[in-house]
């Protein structure tokens, strides 16, 4: 088997050497150049990280996670700026890991959510972190769990994550956080596009930003008529619709309070284990899927596509070699 | 696992034309760079703390206020105190030939005016960021 191409690194001495002895320590006690440094190394699988991964999956569980899922332009991003707001009223510390989508073309990323939230990037309480999706589907990146890991480890009572925002396909983001919150806006389609699939089957809160337009009534209408004629949910949780603009401010604190009692309504019913037993299985589903990329799919040469081309042989029969560590 | 490099742009100050940095940063992504961008009218202190979270091979600053020659340099003394003095910090807008001398010796890699290609940016990038793993002690000694 030939060795893989060298990673390409920074040339900076600190990223390429191996992780300090006392990195995970230091996440523990909050240092945020340590937390920054293990998202990097676990984030980006860099020598140690399964060490890493490994450490920090003791303080799992540990925080509310909330996903932020909705289309481009809902205005995610702005509502978690005052999410962030509101947390800190509160006194609580929050982390937000903010993923963008890496071009299929350049692989390259423009990391823009930050830009929304940056009058907090000074609060020594909030800690930001923008990832690029590297090719993986439904809206986030393969190793969302170890950086979620890394700042419950740091002490971030609360994760926001918010997806890339194609709205209709980021399914995955119920099985990665506690409560879904789903973002739209008014203007963005009428009663049927409320009924399809996709976000309206895993949104526990459903916040139609821009409430400062006059549409608004409409959207949340149409919305709370679609969520009616699904079917109830497990343990009875019936999902909310709060209007919001995060423009002006307006009920933002309605939007908490709503987060606040999913969370609260996860531990009273008993539901909270059952959906960390998803959030588990699809952890080890990425982490597999991982590992059956680097060893198999990362081994595939113009020789496999030759012989596919050729057909002097096919898919099954070369991939179930290359997943066996043959061929 | 080969991974882009994550480069920060910034505008540091109360200069708030934009388009240049959104050119640059529009030109990174194209190239394969992940790029982060904060907006306008960002404090040096801001542009250090970003870049120690989002733990950025490179700052980029964008500047066409003319203060590049006390802003420049602080973001660059405030970065050596997060301990991010090994990050590559680089800059452009309008800034004259005479000041770039200044703006080097004050730890600002490299100065890119106006009508830079952006092919030159990319490749400055690319030679400083692409390099083998970390450099033996040797081999550093030699490089200088």
């Amino acid at each position: 088997m030939t060795p893989p191409p060298p990673p390409r690194r920074s040339a900076v001495p600190r990223s390429a050497s191996a992780v300090p002895a006392d990195l995970v320590a230091r996440v523990r006690r909050g240092d945020r150049a340590a937390v920054a440094r293990a998202l990097t190394v676990v984030t980006e699988e860099r020598p140690g990280h399964e060490a890493l991964s490994r450490a920090f999956f003791a303080d799992s569980g540990r925080a509310h996670t909330v996903g932020l899922c909705g289309s481009p332009g809902s205005g995610k991003s702005s509502l978690i700026n005052r999410l962030v707001a509101a947390a800190r009223a509160e006194g609580r510390t929050v982390a937000v890991l903010a993923v963008d989508p890496t071009s299929a073309f350049t692989g390259g990323a423009f990391l823009g959510d930050r830009l929304r939230i940056q009058e907090h990037a000074l609060d020594a309480g909030v800690f930001m972190r923008s990832l690029a999706t590297r090719g993986m589907m439904g809206g986030l990146n393969a190793t969302i769990f170890a950086a979620i890991h890394v700042l419950e480890a740091a002490g971030y009572g609360r994760i926001i994550v918010e997806t890339v925002g194609t709205g209709q396909d980021e399914v995955d983001v119920a099985e990665v956080v506690d409560t879904v919150v789903c973002v739209s806006a008014p203007y963005q389609g009428d009663e049927f596009q409320a009924m399809k699939a996709g976000t309206m089957e895993i949104g526990d809160v459903f916040a139609v930003n821009k409430a400062d337009l006059p549409e608004v009534e409409r959207a949340v209408a149409m919305l709370k008529d679609a969520l009616s004629l699904a079917p109830r949910r497990d343990g009875g949780w019936a999902p909310r619709v709060a209007p919001v603009s995060a423009l002006s401010g307006l009920g933002v604190p309605g939007l908490c309070a709503d987060v606040e009692a999913h969370r609260a309504h996860l531990e009273a019913s008993g539901e909270l284990a059952g959906r960390r037993r998803r959030q588990l299985r699809r952890e080890l589903a990425l982490v597999i899927a991982r590992r059956l990329t680097r060893d198999a799919m990362d081994r595939v040469t113009d020789r496999h596509i030759d012989m596919l081309a050729g057909k002097t042989s096919d898919p099954v029969t070369l991939g179930g070699r290359l997943t066996s560590g043959r061929a | 696992m080969v991974t882009p490099h994550r480069i920060l742009i910034a505008k540091p100050g109360l200069d708030g034309h934009d388009r240049g940095a959104k050119v640059i940063v529009r030109a990174l992504r194209d190239a394969g760079f992940e790029v982060i961008y904060t907006g306008i009218r960002q404090t040096p202190e801001m542009i250090a703390a970003t870049a120690l979270q989002e733990d950025v091979a490179a700052v980029g600053l964008s500047l066409l206020s003319g203060a590049h020659l006390t802003l420049f340099p602080r973001v660059v003394d405030l970065m050596k105190k997060e301990g991010l003095g090994s990050v590559l910090v680089f800059g452009g807008g309008i800034i004259p030939d005479e000041d770039v001398a200044a703006l080097k010796k004050k730890g600002v890699a490299g100065v890119f005016g106006p009508g830079t290609p952006t092919d030159d940016i990319v490749a400055f990038l690319r030679a400083r960021l692409d390099a083998a793993p970390a450099p033996t002690p040797k081999r550093r000694a030699a490089k200088r």
